[in-house]
């Protein structure tokens, strides 16, 4: 089975690459990229793509999939669907399900899941300790057998230092890197958003930046000591990325990653309770936010990754204290990251490497180009579709988005993984 | 007291939420009623028809014996219908939710749902899904608004104005509803607020409230008009906010000595209980200046106003 993607605008930052060609896909892999018109449609599937924008698929390194155990939330079928639907190919699923992912026997089961729901890839992050509770290193190397891709302790962050330390070093000899959700515990006590003027207002008890960012400074000493790879997850204050762009200058190998939304909103989005909004970390402020943006720009911040959190009513529609942290993201990321190029913040080059390129580089899968005889995992996009953000029309399970009626420009046309359309909007295609 | 012609028609709101959202023309109207309303309390017979056939509910997660007396004081003074739930925190956990339960009690027709509870925005969730008017009274660190209501009236009765005051309020601000009611109730009828206590218990950003912050009970006192005493709550002790009882009461406990430096005529205020020898001192407290007995009278007045106010002030004839 061939299929001829043809007349769309390939941009691939991987191959300096922005150009109208056309796209063969043979037995799921790229097998041409020429000037249009060049392949004859004989024989073939043919996509029209004109007017339209082609890249590497995209990959979120940083979704909560929920399944096992909390099925009801998210499973990895209705996860995978919405991440296609959101322009993804890939996820990252992080470990904090029921089990904790600390075993390769975790690992394997959610393969086996992906697998069965036929949809996007999905790679499993395993446990930094046992439990993710902060004592007992977990088995990497058993875990990277099995298909992990990297480790974290996201949501449950490491408060023992001497456990990081040695988790960094334990990581480095599987050459796998650690994601580190980086949050001092004891600063953030029973905070529950930014400790600003809106948590004063409100009566809601705050958690200072410092939290993070002492925390960010631990973790970044940490990796130079141990010379291991770092990845800093979910970065939303003005600090972080400081401390983060001194230590990249310093040559310490340290990467990270935002999410949408806090180059999207402040803790302003709080007011009134909105438990939509209640995250770890929680939404900062203008200054936090221009200085985001600032570290997207300069390249101190790798990637955009959607920190996906599915919730159901029951940890929602609860008093503000008893609300679940998390936002979803998959299905609107694409389009509020395309802000940032609409506001001149970054090239589209840019930012498609920031979703693409740089996750695989940095979870060390295959992706982020578009290179002949690379998997076909393909994101189409409208660059100049208006739409309304609904979470009504989400394939996740669950509709906790502070986004719902937001207007944006720009979304995923269509979605291809190893050659096989898992997504395609019928706005674009109805004919 | 000046009395400003504003009528209770310029409170026309479905709910009580906190004093942060109202403006100074409503807050007026709350007290030219209130103030209307205290001569019932004075009678023999203590009741009028205003309220009667109206169902008024007090939802307490958390105890508090003042507070839900003086509601119900209040809506009984009206002549409405009371019905009293008190609700453990420990079986709120394992329990219905508060969406549940607050419309398990909607269905049953109320007119007002009084809420206290624990967490902040507790009572704006009951208020954005119910049909029935919501009075807050008291939510987590938030707002208590009747009480910054009583006090407001208590002070208009012993000053004849709510303007050009220096009002000092002095304590544990940063876990204090009482404080933000008085905050925002004090700045919006156009008065100066100055704050003091340990750093630890001063929320950064309290300045952009538009008060002064002070770490020094003398500096605050000094030529203010009011000085409000917040309850310390024990259990902070030890909880990293202050050493012992002994340095916080030496430090931040109002005693005679710090009177002379406020204005002759300066009212101390305390919302009650009392941590006598703590916060304040028993001379203090029992003092001429003190008007600690007259805030909880004007609770019950404030609170029949607000009640009387929110069912949309139909019986005008009664309130007068
Ligand atoms: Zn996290």
């Amino acid at each position: 089975m061939e299929l001829l993607l043809k007349g769309g605008l390939v941009l691939d930052p991987s191959q300096d690459l922005e150009e109208r060609r056309d796209l063969l896909i043979i037995d799921g892999r790229l097998a041409a990229l020429v000037a249009p018109g060049t392949l004859p449609p004989e024989g073939r599937q043919v996509v029209d793509l004109t007017g339209l924008l082609v890249c590497p698929g995209l990959i979120d390194m940083h979704t909560h999939l929920r399944e096992p155990g909390q099925e009801y939330k998210e499973t990895i079928a209705t996860g995978s669907q919405a991440a296609a639907a959101g322009g993804f190919t890939a996820v990252a699923c992080m470990p904090n399900t029921l089990p904790v992912n600390d075993s390769a026997t975790v690992t394997r089961y959610i393969l086996e899941k992906a697998a069965q729901a036929q949809g996007v890839r999905v790679y499993p992050v395993a446990a930094i300790s046992q439990g993710s509770e902060g004592a007992i290193l977990a088995e990497y190397g058993d875990q990277k057998e099995a298909g992990a891709v990297a480790l974290s302790d996201d949501g449950k962050p490491v408060a023992n230092s001497q456990l990081m330390r040695r988790a960094l070093e334990y990581a480095r000899t599987f050459d796998l890197p650690v994601i580190s959700h980086s949050e001092d515990l004891s600063l953030t006590s029973n905070g529950v958003m930014h400790e600003g003027l809106v948590s004063l207002q409100l009566g809601l008890k705050g958690i200072p930046a410092a939290a993070e960012e002492v925390a960010v400074f631990r973790d970044i000493e940490l990796a130079r000591l141990t010379g291991a790879r770092l990845h800093i997850a979910h970065v939303s204050t003005a600090g972080s990325v400081q401390i983060i762009r001194r230590a990249k200058s310093q040559g310490i190998k340290v990467t990270a990653e935002t999410a949408p939304h806090y180059f999207s909103l402040t803790h302003e989005a709080v007011r009134g309770f909105n438990t939509n909004a209640k995250m770890s970390p929680p939404l900062r402020t203008e200054a936090d936010v221009a200085a985001i943006k600032a570290g997207l720009a300069d390249g101190t911040l790798d990637c955009i990754a959607t920190d996906h959190a599915p919730h159901s009513v029951l940890e929602k529609e609860v008093e503000f204290d008893r609300a679940a942290n998390g936002v979803i993201g998959l299905e609107t990321a694409l389009g509020l990251s395309l802000a940032l190029v609409q506001e001149g913040i970054l090239t589209l080059a840019q930012l498609i490497t920031k979703l693409s390129a740089n996750p695989a580089r940095i979870l060390g899968v295959p992706g982020g180009t578009l290179q002949v005889g690379a998997p076909a995992d393909i994101t189409v996009i409208d660059l100049q579709r208006p739409w309304i953000v609904d979470v009504q029309q989400f394939k996740s399970k669950s509709r906790n988005s502070p986004f719902h009626g937001r207007n944006l420009t720009g979304r995923a046309a269509m979605t291809l993984v190893d050659g096989k359309i898992l997504y395609r909007d019928n706005e674009n295609f109805s004919r | 007291m000046q009395t400003t012609g504003a009528k209770a028609t310029s409170f026309r709101r479905k709910d009580l939420l906190g004093l942060a959202e109202l403006s100074r023309e409503e807050i007026q109207a709350i007290l030219d009623t209130a103030v209307s309303f205290k001569e019932i309390s004075t009678r023999s017979i203590k009741k009028v028809p205003t309220l009667r056939g109206k169902t008024v509910i007090t939802l307490f997660y958390e105890p508090s014996t003042r507070t839900r007396t003086s509601f119900e004081i209040a809506a009984k003074r009206l002549s409405a219908d009371t019905v009293n739930l008190a609700i453990a925190a420990s079986s709120a956990v394992k329990g219905e939710t508060l969406i549940d339960t607050a419309k398990n009690l909607e269905a049953m027709r109320p007119d007002i749902i009084i809420i206290r509870h624990s967490f902040s925005g507790a009572p704006h969730l009951l208020a954005q899904r119910l049909h029935c008017s919501v009075v807050n009274a008291g939510d987590g660190l938030h707002e208590h608004p009747t009480q910054g209501l009583l006090d407001l009236l208590t002070v208009w009765e012993a000053k004849g104005r709510l303007h050009d005051l220096k009002v000092a309020i002095v304590g544990d601000i940063a876990h204090s509803r009482v404080a933000r009611s008085n905050i925002h109730g004090f700045r919006t009828m156009g008065s100066q607020v100055i704050v003091a206590g340990p750093q630890t218990m001063l929320p950064p950003y309290l300045p952009d409230l538009g008060v002064e912050v002070s770490y020094s009970l003398p500096e605050a006192v000094r030529g203010a008009d009011v000085i409000m005493m917040l309850r310390l709550q024990l259990e902070r002790q030890g909880q990293m906010f202050f050493p012992t009882l002994r340095e916080y009461s030496r430090f931040f406990g109002l005693n005679q000595g710090h009177l002379a430096l406020a204005r002759p005529e300066a009212l101390v205020m305390h919302p009650g209980p009392l941590n006598r020898g703590v916060e304040i001192a028993p001379e203090v407290a029992d003092g001429l200046q003190s008007v600690i007995l007259q805030q909880v009278t004007n609770g019950v007045a404030v609170r029949m106003a607000v009640l009387y106010l929110l069912s949309g002030g139909e019986q005008s004839g009664a309130a007068a």
